[in-house]
This record gives structure tokens, sequence and C-alpha cells, in this order.
């Protein structure tokens, strides 16, 4: 029996011609399976467009995985405002007050995959500060970042864990994307410097460079 | 399914506000508003694309299509289509969710052996 409706592995054309899906190995993903695999009842908290099958994937192996589509709740056009020069902005401590609502030292392990290159520049550092606190020391934070610039509508992705570290990427309609109607889209490329600076809290930090232009990113707190 | 095929439940209509506790023993399709909590244990909920709820949930099946700001515990299944935007966690045994819904919260899968010990094995 099928517990859950989505498409994900499904390796048959669409009927509804949904945008291409395809796969990659992750090698930040294959350092999370060993200690998927080493250790029970992780507490794991996804960060990236609701997929159903990471929540089957997590919770068949006895983890407790907890779905929170970060980039989506920042489009909430509640949260515009504006800055102390006036130009537009997003209010970080409302944004922090109604997402990320979690306890101290909660999560053994959080899956960013790649919303900090799209998320608005006012909401990364307040972000990444919550995400250590709400990280057990120790745990295991995965992000992707773009290693060069790929233009405002670069492909945002919905992330599949697909076992092992084989990953599926779904394309995500950007334009389409945001509960407030606003546009998704890649806001920046970080470099390795500013990318060590968004971590400094972090314990260690590793580095992956892969061949699609990539940079995986696994840190610990 | 965009909207209820049968007669075999109670419907609650776009125009309609509720404010307070929800309880029956017959499938239920809310297309309002309801506010409060809602108990239909061994029977189907279905929030239409219209519908926004905010209560914690307690049915056998929970199908959503509109908006839920709260927890469903759902003893055989919930289905998340992909108009939904739930926030809460969600208690079941089996979850279906569409791509593009919104979910925001925590899963819990129950097997029958966990339902079992909740229910102190009877």
């Amino acid at each position: 029996m099928k517990l859950f409706r989505s498409s994900s592995g499904d390796t048959v054309p669409n009927q509804n011609a949904q945008p291409a899906r395809s796969t990659r190995r992750s090698n930040g993903l294959g350092e999370i399976a060993k200690v998927l695999a080493q250790q029970e009842q992780l507490c794991i908290l996804d960060l990236g467009s609701t997929s159903a099958n990471n929540i089957r994937y997590f919770t068949e192996r006895g983890h407790k995985i907890y779905s929170e589509d970060l980039l989506e709740a920042s489009t909430d056009p509640a949260l515009a405002t504006t800055d102390e020069q006036g130009k537009p902005a997003l209010d970080s401590k409302r944004f922090l007050a109604e997402n990320l609502m979690y306890p101290s030292s909660q999560f053994d392990i959080v899956l960013c995959w790649n919303f900090p290159d799209y998320l608005d520049e006012s909401l990364v550092k307040p972000v990444v500060e919550k995400l250590w606190s709400v990280l057990k020391p120790g745990g295991l934070l995965l992000a992707f970042f773009h290693t060069r610039e790929a233009g405002p509508d670069a492909v945002c992705y919905r992330y599949h864990v697909m076992g092992g570290d084989n990953l599926e990427m779904q394309p995500i309609e950007l334009k389409k994307h945001g509960r407030g109607g606003s546009v998704i889209r890649l806001q920046r490329v970080f470099n390795n410097r500013h990318i060590e600076n968004l971590f400094r809290d972090f314990s260690s930090i590793k580095f992956f460079l892969s061949r699609d232009n990539i940079r995986e990113v696994l840190v610990v707190r | 399914m965009n909207s209820p095929k049968t007669g075999e439940f109670a419907l609650i209509g776009k125009s309609v506000v509720i404010k307070g506790e929800l309880s029956g023993s017959e499938d239920l399709y809310i297309d309002g508003q309801v506010e409060g909590s809602i108990e239909l244990h061994g029977n189907n909920l279905t929030i239409g694309a219209n519908g926004q709820v905010k209560a914690n949930v307690n049915a056998n099946g929970v199908v959503v299509q509109g908006k839920l700001e709260g927890n469903i515990k759902a003893s055989d299944r919930a289905e998340l289509r992909k108009s939904a935007i739930a926030v809460g966690d969600i208690a079941t045994q089996r979850l279906a969710i569409e791509d593009g819904a919104y979910f925001k919260g925590r899963v819990d899968i129950q097997g029958e052996r966990a339902k079992q010990e909740a229910s102190g094995g009877k």
C-alpha cells in the first residue's frame, strides 16, 4: 500500500506535465544518512518546500520530522515594512515570532536545502542565529549555495530524499510561488567567507563543491 | 474531490461562521469558517477549498483543501490537497500530501501497534 501520494520517485512521465525532476548525489546528505542509520529517534527539521517523500522517508525510519516551508512563509505580505532609510524590507522580528517557534536544542538535524540563497537579505542572519539555538549541541545543518551568479530566475527546488546520498530535485515555479503572491528569486551568491561568517557561531563547517555549481555546506553546532 | 458528491454528510456552507465545539457521528464537509474544536470519531471531515478552520480536529479521515490552523488527529488517514494550507501537527496512520500543499508542523505516523498501545491494547 502506498501511504503517500507524492509522485516522488516516479520515473514515468507525469501526465500533468509538471517540471521535470532530476537527481543528484549529495555528499552532505550522505554524511547525514550515516548519522540517521546509526542513531534512533532523531528529531529532524525540514525547512524546504513540503515534501511528502521526506516525511515518509524519515518517519519510516523511526525519526521525528517537522516540516516548515520557510521560503513560502517569508512571502507573507504582512511582513512588509521599511528599513531605517525607508527602503522596502521584511520585518525579521515578526518573521521569527511567527516561524521557527521551537524550544532550544530541539533538533538533531536541520535541512535548509537552498533557501538561504533565496531568502530576503534581512532574514538570513536572524534565521541562521535562530537555527543555531534550535539545534542540539553537536547537531547537523545542511545547506546548499550557488557557487556562481545564476540570475534572479535561477531554479529553486523542492528536495526529496531518496536514500543514502541520493536526492531528487523538483523545480518550483518561482513566479507562482509564495502565499502573498510575491516572487521568490535568487537573492545573492555567497562566497566562502560570507558562508563562514554566517555560520561563525557553529563549531565546525565542512564544504562540498559539486559539479553542478552548488556548494554544499554541512555545519555542526 | 472539489465538492461533496453525495448526501451522506453534513455541510457547512461558504457563508456559515461557527465558533465553538463541533461534534457529530456523520461525515462533515466544511466550506465556511469554523473556530473551536471538531470531534468526528469514526467519521470523516473534509475542509473544502473555501473552508477556513481554526480548530483541533479529531476524525477518522481528514481531507484539507482549504485552510486549517490546528492539530489533526486522524485515526485512519489525512490528506493535504495541493490547495491546502495546514499549520499544526498531524497524527495519523496514513498521510498523503500533494505537491503544492503548504504544511507547517510535526508529523507523527502511528502504526497499528502504537494505536493499540495508546488505547490500552483494547
